[in-house]
């Protein structure tokens, strides 16, 4: 597809915008529609966008397989961290009014950091699974 | 007005499937699949949940119809003509869905603000979100703070789908590429 | 009437999941039977959030000048619903992959024949 003029210009228009609304839907979700899920899985479309115009091959130089395994398992340590930094700070386990001394700035953090971790893991998966499905070779037909 | 949007967006959402499945080339039925995703986007916004509606836009109609076209690619194209009648399927399908008329007409008609559903916790969460929480959307408050255990739990579901598709599709690649 | 006018909701979902099942249970396909399951996760989609709605109300974000809010709690469960709905798919998906595969093909009764 990617001898197609119009496709390679349209999809290199649309792939810093669309990661730019995932970012913007990301910290949004405080205030309108939106959160962790949503932003990953955008975030997700650009690379997969752009993977299905130019190629696999550039889709993985752009984005390596090694580098999502390594974003998908990071997403749920933050989480879990976060959670281990309530106990840390004198709470139970993923109570975030002890992050700070005003117990509302505390909820904020703990909802930020949360909400990083759910978008790291969403995005890294369905970016993965996209690379594993993409990636398998038909097999020959049998004889 | 909005009763009539909602009711008229369902009927067409049922019609989809009943070509759904009818229809007897996959890649139709995956390209109506798509198209009942957005459906049920639609509805979802006239319903009031805007969260909702943006995944599901997003999962429904994008990440799932496209792993369902990788899937088909590499599978093969066409569902083989069923050897017999399947009546008893049929039956047993109109037999539950008669069970489960009978008891959703027990269940309180659409927008009663009396309904049990809107009397216990929700009420307190629309109440204490901003005060506790300071955040303005209760969806994302009750998400990630009041019941954070479940957001949790759900994160630690998709790395393992993650981790259990890497580990059955790993070894094979492009052939080419070697 | 009025009754089945307030209940056209439920009933569009019972008639999803039945379609749903129906789809599951009667077609050899294993690929179709995937979308069958689907298809009865989001009935349940519709079966929560339905009955959350208020008529006259609005998104559950608290703003100025709005005093009706829908019910938050169906649109938290529903979220994750949807997010393992996808995982629970691609899963699915993989092992029909492995199948076709290990067996060459992917209606049941073909499979069930080269298994004996």
């Amino acid at each position: 597809m990617k001898s197609d003029i119009i496709l390679r210009v349209i999809a290199k228009l649309l792939m810093p915008f669309t990661l730019i609304f995932a970012l913007y839907v990301q910290f949004h979700g405080d205030f309108g529609p939106g959160g962790g899920f949503q932003a990953g899985v955008i975030a997700a479309a650009a690379v997969v966008f752009y993977s299905i115009i130019f190629g696999l091959e550039a889709g993985r130089r752009l984005v390596p397989g090694w580098v999502v395994e390594k974003v998908l398992a990071t997403g749920v340590l933050v989480y879990a961290v976060t959670g281990l930094a309530g106990i840390a700070l004198g709470g139970n386990y993923l109570d975030y009014f002890v992050l700070d001394a005003d117990p509302v700035t505390g909820q904020h953090r703990g909802i930020f950091w949360v909400e990083v971790g759910v978008a790291l893991t969403v995005s890294g998966v369905m970016i993965k699974l996209f690379y594993m499905f993409a990636g398998r070779s038909r097999e020959p037909e049998d004889a | 007005m909005e009763t009539l949007t909602i009711n008229v967006l369902l009927a067409v959402m049922a019609v989809t499937v009943t070509a759904m499945a009818l229809q007897r080339n996959l890649f139709g039925v995956v390209v109506l699949f798509g198209i009942y995703s957005f459906l049920m986007a639609t509805v979802l916004v006239a319903l009031d949940a805007v969260d909702v509606a943006m995944t599901e836009a997003a999962v429904g109609a994008g990440v799932s119809t496209v792993l369902l076209l990788g899937a088909l690619y590499l599978t093969g194209g066409t569902e083989a003509k069923p050897s017999r009648r399947p009546l008893l399927p049929l039956a047993l399908s109109i037999a539950v869905g008669a069970v489960l008329v009978y008891g959703m007409l027990g269940l309180p008609g659409f927008s009663d603000p009396g309904a049990p559903i809107h009397v216990h916790v929700a009420p307190h969460y629309l109440e204490a979100s901003v005060r506790e929480t300071g955040v303005p959307n209760v969806v994302t408050a009750v998400l990630a703070s009041y019941r954070g255990y479940d957001t949790l739990g759900e994160t630690a579901v998709v790395f393992t789908a993650g981790i259990g598709v890497i580990a059955l599709l790993r070894r094979r690649r492009e052939k080419e590429s070697r | 009437m009025s009754a089945i006018a307030g209940h056209f909701s439920y009933g569009i979902t019972v008639f999803l999941m039945v379609a749903g099942l129906y789809i599951l249970m009667a077609r050899a396909n294993l690929l179709k039977k995937l979308i069958g399951l689907a298809l009865m996760q989001t009935s349940v989609y519709l079966l929560y959030i339905a009955p959350g709605k208020l008529i006259g109300g609005t998104a559950p974000i608290i703003a100025e000048g709005f005093e009706r809010y829908s019910n938050p709690l169906p649109h938290v469960l529903i979220l994750t619903a949807i997010v393992v709905g996808v995982a629970t798919l691609a899963l699915g998906l993989a092992l029909v992959v492995r199948i076709r595969e290990a067996y060459g093909s992917i209606e049941e009764d073909e499979i069930l024949e080269r298994e004996d």
